[in-house]
């Protein structure tokens, strides 16, 4: 269900890092040994054996991360990212895996589609991929996906992201057919009767500056209306993008009541309110809408306390020319990918609002846990799923350090600690910042 | 031995130096708007003489670029500038290259070859203006950009009540009807604060946004304590259709509309124009002598020429900098 470009498995020994893989109990100074691309030995003092050895005392090793929610624009817009580019950005950001939402051009929603994908990710992925289908068909709203086939196709799990299933009815149905296909239903909660047209959450800055309103309850509604839906079939779903205290409130009741549901959310609900909208950049512009403080403190909360299980970045890249329009004319979504971890590590772990362990948790435990991926760790017999964190260093955001095709980032400019030094994807290095390293 | 080595980024250089804009009112102080309030009346002194055009920005090139209809604002910027003895270049999106599709950065590069001293633009979209602001080399003077500013109309309805009643702190200005769509609304909001008008916003449910900050009722007789009733039009073009934020016209002129039995005798109305007689406005009321509607559009001319020579000039010696947003 997850593909990469075939490659051979790294020999390489990580010596000194500090080793923290919160699920597996670990955190100390060790070395690591890989032999062929799985990990072979994790002790105080490794052998060498001939690898490559790279010096990583001062540097922080985990699992890799995982994203559950990117855009990868393949099909049809290949000018704002490609497989091969967003897993390089990918793997730039520290992940190993990604997950790929089906609205593109066509969409996702046959196995034909989904299949060509397949193809193009066994040559090209530099991390692992795995690709969502569609809910509905042409994400219409109307008809339900050949789900089964889908599923048989590879598809990892499915999803109408972008658009909500605006039908009851529908998505009744969907909840009952997931239990042929065995694959979560991920789902973009919006009420667009009360959303419709608007581009900013609805409260004192959209007031201020002239902008209808987003309400909170557009989401909430929906999150509520799904996960009742999932409880009477008592069938799991995934909440995606969360940015409603409310929506988080209603997540946390229905887990209480023995629902089978998840929830993610993004670096910038975590990081940003409305008040960044201000500025009316249009980098600052996304689906859901950065919200009030209330609620990017109710989302800290539940990530901190597991009510959400995951870290996405919803990952959507643009072309520079739609972005570069009057904030109501410029798209939805930024990018994410390459500066999630430094984001979240210099504006919440930094100041003590969330423990890094959380923050490696949610970035890669989590996710992985909730679609039924293997989970990346530091154990011996483990592929070796990898990143190595300098947490002192500071960086800048430069849009021509990007390796992702577009560069619609709302960090532009920023300095961040945090960076990501080496990634090991399936057994092999996929980022590496390391100048020098040689073998012993 | 091993080693390792990180690569870290540069820094990148600073950013050009701040120019001066008039982007929001919000950017506003209450030393600005006096400024600016003061200039516009020695401007209107001017406009007693037979021969009314002043040498002050002769040889600089204002750009009025409209996106949207206008008659009041595009004239009296035009006019405003000429009367200056600026250089004016008109562009309207109709008949322009706006009609083949070209994005608004490409318009704003185009005109901004001409090295224009000012662009007053119109858009219909929020942000617009400061789009602007960040491609061109030019001072911008935002004349309405969708539901958000237009500081110009906020400064000119100051300078009218002030002609009026010869103070602005302490009166009381309701606000009547489609609030939610109106950025003369949003920036006279901003422009009563500054100078501590008291404002009451009147208006269907639907059509006063939540979260404003500002006094707010349904109820129409709320209009009797205030000294001027502003009435905002309805905006029917943004209305669309089924999105019911009143039942019908008909409905909200029967409600909220201003009749001469609503108002009492002597109190003033003001309306920023086009009027919807019979809707918003009933014509008795538009053609009354209480109505300041043509002082307004008056106001306009002499405000926007002070607007102008401000942005460019910094204002009278001696006197502390337009602290205009800082664009880089």
């Amino acid at each position: 269900m997850l593909y990469v470009k075939e490659q051979p498995g790294d020999n390489l020994v990580l010596r000194g890092a500090r080793v923290l893989d919160p699920a597996e109990g670990i955190d100390a100074m060790l070395d690591v040994r890989i032999d062929g691309g799985v990990i072979a030995a994790v002790a105080e003092q490794v052998e060498a054996n001939d690898h490559r050895v790279v010096d990583a005392s001062g540097l922080v090793l985990t699992p890799a991360f995982v994203d559950p929610h990117v855009h990868l624009r393949t099909p049809g817009r290949e000018d704002e990212e490609t497989i091969a580019s967003g897993t390089a950005a990918a793997a730039a950001g520290g992940f190993c895996a990604i997950l790929a939402m089906p609205n593109t051009d066509p969409i996702v929603d046959s196995a034909a589609t989904l299949g060509a994908l397949v193809e193009t990710a066994r040559r090209e992925a530099n991390v692992h991929v795995g690709f969502l289908a569609a809910i509905t068909r042409g994400q219409g709203g109307a008809a339900l996906t050949e789900m089964a086939e889908l599923a048989d196709a590879s598809a990892i799990a499915f999803s109408d992201d972008g658009v909500p299933v605006a039908s009851a009815g529908l998505m009744r149905r969907a909840l009952q057919y997931a239990s042929v296909t065995g694959r979560l239903l991920a789902l973009h909660c919006e009420e667009t009767s009360l959303s419709h047209g608007s581009h900013v959450h609805e409260g004192a800055v959209a007031a201020e500056l002239g902008f209808a309103g987003y309400p909170s309850i557009a989401e909430s509604v929906m999150v509520e209306r799904d996960l009742a839906l999932a409880g009477y079939e008592d069938q799991p779903l995934h909440l995606l993008h969360l940015s409603a205290a409310e929506s988080v409130a209603a997540l946390r009741r229905a887990r209480e009541a023995g629902v089978r549901a998840s929830g993610e959310v993004t670096p910038h609900h975590l990081v940003l309110t409305d008040e960044a909208v201000r500025s009316l950049d249009p980098n600052v512009k996304m689906n859901p809408p950065l919200r009030a403080e209330r609620d990017r403190v109710a989302l800290l909360d539940a990530l901190r306390d597991g009510t959400i299980e995951a870290i996405a970045t919803d990952h959507a890249p643009h072309a520079r020319h739609e972005k570069e329009a009057p904030f109501e004319a410029a798209p939805f979504g930024v990018t994410g990918l390459e500066t999630a971890f430094a984001v979240l590590y210099t504006r919440l772990v930094r100041p003590g609002l969330l423990p890094l362990a959380t923050l490696v948790d949610r970035m890669s435990t989590g996710p992985a846990r909730i679609f039924g991926i293997d989970r990346p760790r530091v154990a011996v017999g483990a592929t070796a799923n990898l990143v190595l964190l300098d947490l002192e260093g500071e960086w800048r955001v430069r849009e021509d350090a990007f390796r992702s095709r577009s560069s619609n980032s709302w960090l532009l400019g920023e300095t961040l600690a945090g960076s990501v030094v080496l990634t090991i994807a399936a057994g092999a290095t996929a980022y590496e910042r390391l100048a020098v390293a040689s073998s012993q | 031995m091993n080693s390792i080595r990180l690569v870290r980024d540069e820094l990148r250089p600073p950013g050009p130096p701040p120019r001066r804009h008039l982007l929001s009112v919000a950017d506003l102080t209450r030393d600005d708007v006096e400024r600016l309030l003061g200039t516009a009346g020695t401007f209107a002194a001017s406009m007693d003489r037979e021969l009314k055009k002043l040498p002050t920005l002769k040889g600089r090139l204002i750009v009025n670029l409209f996106y949207e209809s206008s008659t009041r604002t595009s004239s009296s910027f035009e006019l405003a500038a000429k009367r200056l003895s600026a250089d004016t270049l008109n562009i309207k999106s109709v008949g322009s290259s706006v009609d083949k599709g070209e994005s608004l950065k490409d318009t704003a590069l185009t005109l901004g070859a001409y090295d224009p001293d000012v662009i007053v633009i119109r858009h219909p979209q929020i942000g617009a203006p400061q789009l602007v602001a960040n491609v061109t080399g030019a001072h911008i003077v935002n004349a309405g950009d969708g539901k958000h500013q237009h500081p110009t109309q906020a400064l000119l309805d100051l300078y009218t009540l002030k002609h009026e009643f010869g103070r602005l702190e302490g009166l009381h200005v309701a606000i009547v009807g489609d609030v939610l769509h109106s950025r003369v609304a949003r920036s006279l909001i901003q422009a009563f604060e500054l100078v501590g008008i008291r404002c009451t916003l009147v208006g269907p449910p639907a059509l006063l946004p939540r979260d404003l900050g500002v006094e707010a009722t349904t109820d129409i007789a709320a209009i009797r304590d205030a000294d001027v009733v502003y009435v905002l039009r309805m905006q029917n073009e943004r209305m669309e259709q089924g999105s019911n934020f009143v039942p019908s016209l008909r409905e909200y002129a029967a409600k909220w509309g201003i009749t001469p039995e609503r108002l009492r005798v002597g109190q003033k109305v003001m309306h920023p124009g086009p009027m919807n007689r019979g809707v918003e406005i009933d014509p008795r009321v538009a053609d009354s002598i209480d109505s300041l509607v043509e002082a307004q559009v008056r106001s306009g001319l002499v405000v926007r020429m002070a607007v102008l020579y401000d942005v460019l000039t910094g204002g009278p010696v001696g006197v502390r900098a337009l602290a205009a947003a800082e664009v880089a």
